[in-house]
């Protein structure tokens, strides 16, 4: 039969203007809803812009950034990673259990600690997608089941208590504020991101990484195998939630097995307010930078105007709420102009 | 004709690159059993959707009972008493039959409670009308093709239809099944039921119509008494062309060694196992109908579903293919039916879409080569002459002619050295349908094998050296290229339907 269901071609653009609409439409939509948010609470709430409050956000995003950098890479292959919470959870009481044997020098117990926080991480997280993939069980319902795992081996690893008493040397560096402006473990969120950026678009794992979201039957009878594209994004989900369990430790400077409970929703909100898509193919890492931006400045913001607690959350949801509904509007837009 | 119950005059509708039908004028009498027919892409699905309230027409009226007919939705178009029987059944299988049978209009109690004893009353009544003798409780899943037809068949009848149209629905049936259905058409002619009835099956559309349309390429070829003709008037009518014309066959390409070769390929315990080969330089042809196999020995080749067994050999050499990696790594290709579900990345852009078949072709060291990337896209794109904006463009945007070219080309970019083809025609309009087989004979002169599927035999008889044909997963027989005969063909791929 006739296929009959391609949407009209709308009137031509020309392929440089077309360009920069992408551009416009997509990434800096996303920008600019920041700087107009900032702007607003810069006029409206008291100490809000003010270099102090400022480091303070920075400080506070650097978490949720690290942990949406390996969401977007699972959210463009087409899944979801509900488990990062409790895995960082996890990565927190072991790095701290290494970090606090005595038998090791600070530095190598540390390097050991970053070590064996990115190894248990990437462990679950290739679970979760060997699992999913090997017996085509959706992803929501693995992590589902590796959330509760993990918070579980938390509590084993960690005989139920919170592990104190980290080298002082460590300490220290997670208070390091780099030339006034820059605290040390913003910087690591932005090297993750940073690294996230260059593999998605640079590398042909990336380039795989959004053929797989975007048609994953296709990839395969173009001779691929998809399942190691996907199990190869949930590692990293997990190896993240490794990486942001160190961070955790830096700014806490204690491993808790009751760490990280809501953090996998926050880093979905932050990968979904930044563009990408949740069926997977279409966003960008850069954009899950901004949305975390976006979510903490806006909590900083309402708590600085007096919002209280009861109705900054309500606010919040909200926002994610019509960013997706902005999201369908932008995808309607694009396909007008490619 | 005094009492007409459907009439279309000069209905039109177009697709971007396509036209899909075109000044289209038909009159159906009330109570008639009218045969509509005509190849693939002839119009008829878009024809049934239009009066299905799916698509809308861009020219010309439709009048039903004498009043305009407009329906915008499939909800009007039943409310004003036409009904479809689409060839997908649309069935819920985890509901009851008689839950199916009644959902748009379900007998409630008080408080909106569904009334479960007048239900599954008015249920069995319905079923007993389509003779079918099934619990109406039982599952929709439960049942066979054959039954849910039935089913389709009674929930159109439950809303006291006056119009039923029926696309194909003996594809998937045997001839005892298809034997039922007749009875269940003829009665139902007899309580004054119009019926419009699209059927590939040429054989059997005697049986039960008074008379026939005919559509070719979107246009209506004509409309007939069916007494007085016999199948090969209808075949001359359908393809209405003179297949010289068309394909200008390139006998200076000379098949020369086996390339790919297929031995005792058995899908499952139910199939029967498959053989046959195709050789460099040849174009061999793979007819019979749909739902005859043809799709699934070709995945089961390719590896992209399991297989139970067989020897396949290239250039001699066995291989062992259990997933479409390992196909594509041994130089084969396939261009899958479903161009939009399995062959394309339709968001991602041209290049994009090209390139995936061999990244490592433009990447160094896990690195892309955007500029590489882009040079061999457009390279390829001006080599098949597709039309798009630019090689960023998403393929999605693309017509059903330039988006096949792009599977094309990738797999030209992966470097192929056979090439499996599935309906690679289909959907596609007449200028780039040429410069696909231009593209075709190109690639066999350059000795790679081609293996071309088509429902549309004027093409494979254009196309190919040799027709292997498919019925009821065997093949039933080859015919070399001097003894292309269409009646031959056809009456081979019907072999192993036709009734006892």
């Amino acid at each position: 039969m006739t296929e009959t269901s391609e949407p009209l071609v709308s009137a031509p653009v020309s392929p440089g203007r077309a360009k920069f609409l992408r551009f416009l439409i997509r990434d800096a939509g996303v920008l600019l809803a920041l700087v107009l948010i900032t702007l607003f609470f810069s006029a409206t709430a008291p100490y809000f812009a003010t270099p102090d409050n400022a480091l303070k956000i920075f400080v506070q995003i650097a978490i949720n950034t690290v942990l949406a950098a390996g969401m977007t890479f699972v959210i463009l292959t087409g899944g979801i990673d509900l488990s990062v919470g409790s895995v960082l959870a996890l990565c927190t009481v072991v790095g701290a259990t290494v970090m606090i044997n005595e038998d090791l020098s600070p530095a190598s117990a540390i390097t050991l600690a970053l070590l064996a926080c990115m190894a248990t991480g990437a462990v679950c997280g290739f679970l979760n997608g060997w699992i999913s993939t090997r017996w085509k069980i959706p992803s929501f319902i693995v992590t589902l089941g590796m959330l509760n795992m993990a918070a579980g081996a938390a509590r084993v690893v960690s005989d139920n208590s919170t592990i104190t008493g980290l080298p002082q040397s460590f300490v220290d560096f997670g208070n390091l504020i780099i030339g006034g402006f820059l605290p040390s473990i913003f910087l690591v969120a932005v090297l993750v991101i940073a690294a996230g950026w260059f593999v998605l678009r640079f590398t042909v794992f990336g380039r795989m990484i959004f053929a797989v979201g975007t048609n994953d039957e296709a990839v395969r009878l173009s001779g691929h195998n998809p399942d190691f594209y996907k199990v190869a994004a949930f590692t990293i989900s997990g190896l993240t939630a490794g990486i942001a369990a160190m961070v955790y430790l830096l700014r806490l400077n204690i491993g808790s097995p009751i760490a990280g409970v809501g953090y996998e929703l926050n880093a979905i909100a932050a990968v979904i307010i930044g563009g990408t898509s949740l069926s997977g193919g279409k966003g960008s890492i850069i954009g899950t930078l901004v949305g975390a931006c976006i979510l903490q400045v806006l909590s900083t913001g309402l708590q600085l105007l007096g919002v209280g607690d009861n109705f900054k959350p309500i606010v919040i949801g909200l926002v994610i709420v019509l960013a997706v509904i902005l999201d369908a509007y932008r995808e309607r837009l694009l396909r007008k102009i490619r | 004709m005094d009492d007409v119950i459907l009439s279309l005059e000069g209905v039109g509708k177009t697709f971007p690159g396509v036209v899909a039908l075109s000044d289209v004028s038909l009159s159906i009498a009330r109570g008639e059993t009218h045969i509509v027919l005509g190849e693939n892409g002839a119009g008829k699905s878009t024809l049934i959707k239009l009066l299905a309230g799916i698509y809308q027409p861009d020219s010309g009226t439709i009048a039903f009972n004498g009043q305009p007919y407009q329906p915008k939705t499939p909800h009007d178009a039943h409310q004003s008493g036409i009904r479809i029987v689409h060839q997908e059944l649309n069935l819920l299988p985890y509901l009851s039959i008689a839950e199916n049978l009644m959902l748009e209009n379900l007998p409630r109690r008080a408080f909106g409670i569904v009334d479960r004893k007048a239900l599954n009353s008015r249920a069995v009544a319905l079923l007993k009308e389509v003779g079918l003798d099934v619990d109406p409780r039982t599952r929709v899943e439960a049942l066979g093709v054959a039954q849910m037809q039935l089913v389709e068949i009674a929930k159109a009848l439950s809303y006291d239809s006056k119009l039923l149209v029926l696309d194909e629905p003996t594809a998937t049936l045997t001839p005892p099944e298809i034997e039922r259905l007749f009875s269940i058409i003829k009665r139902l002619k007899a309580r004054g039921v119009t019926i419009i009835y699209i059927s590939h099956r040429l054989h059997e559309v005697f049986e039960i119509g008074e008379r026939v349309t005919v559509l070719r390429n979107g246009r209506l070829v004509a409309t007939r008494d069916l007494k007085g003709l016999a199948v090969p008037d209808l075949v001359r009518m359908m393809i209405g062309r003179d297949i010289a014309d068309e394909y200008s066959f390139d006998d200076t390409i000379v098949p020369g060694k086996v390339a790919l070769s297929v031995a005792n390929l058995k899908r499952n315990a139910a199939t029967p196992a498959i053989s046959f080969d195709v050789r460099h330089g040849e174009i061999l042809g793979v007819a019979g109908l749909v739902g005859s196999g043809r799709t699934e020995a070709m995945r089961a080749l390719f590896g992209a579903d399991a297989k139970l067994d067989g020897v396949i050999e290239i250039d001699g050499k066995p291989v062992a293919i259990t997933a479409p990696k390992d196909a594509v790594r041994h130089g084969l290709s396939l261009l899958t039916e479903d161009r939009k579900g399995q062959g394309l990345l339709l968001d991602l852009a041209v290049d994009k879409n090209i390139t995936i078949t061999d990244l490592s072709k433009v990447s160094r060291n896990g690195l892309l080569n955007r500029r590489a990337e882009a040079a061999a896209a457009n390279d390829l794109v001006g080599q098949l002459r597709v039309k798009a904006s630019s090689i960023e463009q998403a393929v999605r945007n693309l017509s059903g002619g330039n988006q096949q070219k792009v599977v094309l080309a990738k797999w030209l970019f992966r470097g192929t050295s056979t090439l499996i083809l599935d309906e690679p025609t289909r959907g596609v309009d007449i200028g780039a349908r040429r410069e696909i087989y231009q593209l075709l004979w190109m690639l066999a002169a350059q000795q790679k094998g081609i293996i071309m599927v088509s429902s549309d035999l004027p093409e494979l008889m254009g196309m190919c050296h040799r027709i292997i044909v498919f019925s009821k997963n065997r093949i039933v027989g080859e015919v070399p290229r001097a003894e292309f005969d269409q009646e031959r063909i056809l009456s081979l791929a019907y072999q192993e339907y036709v009734r006892p």
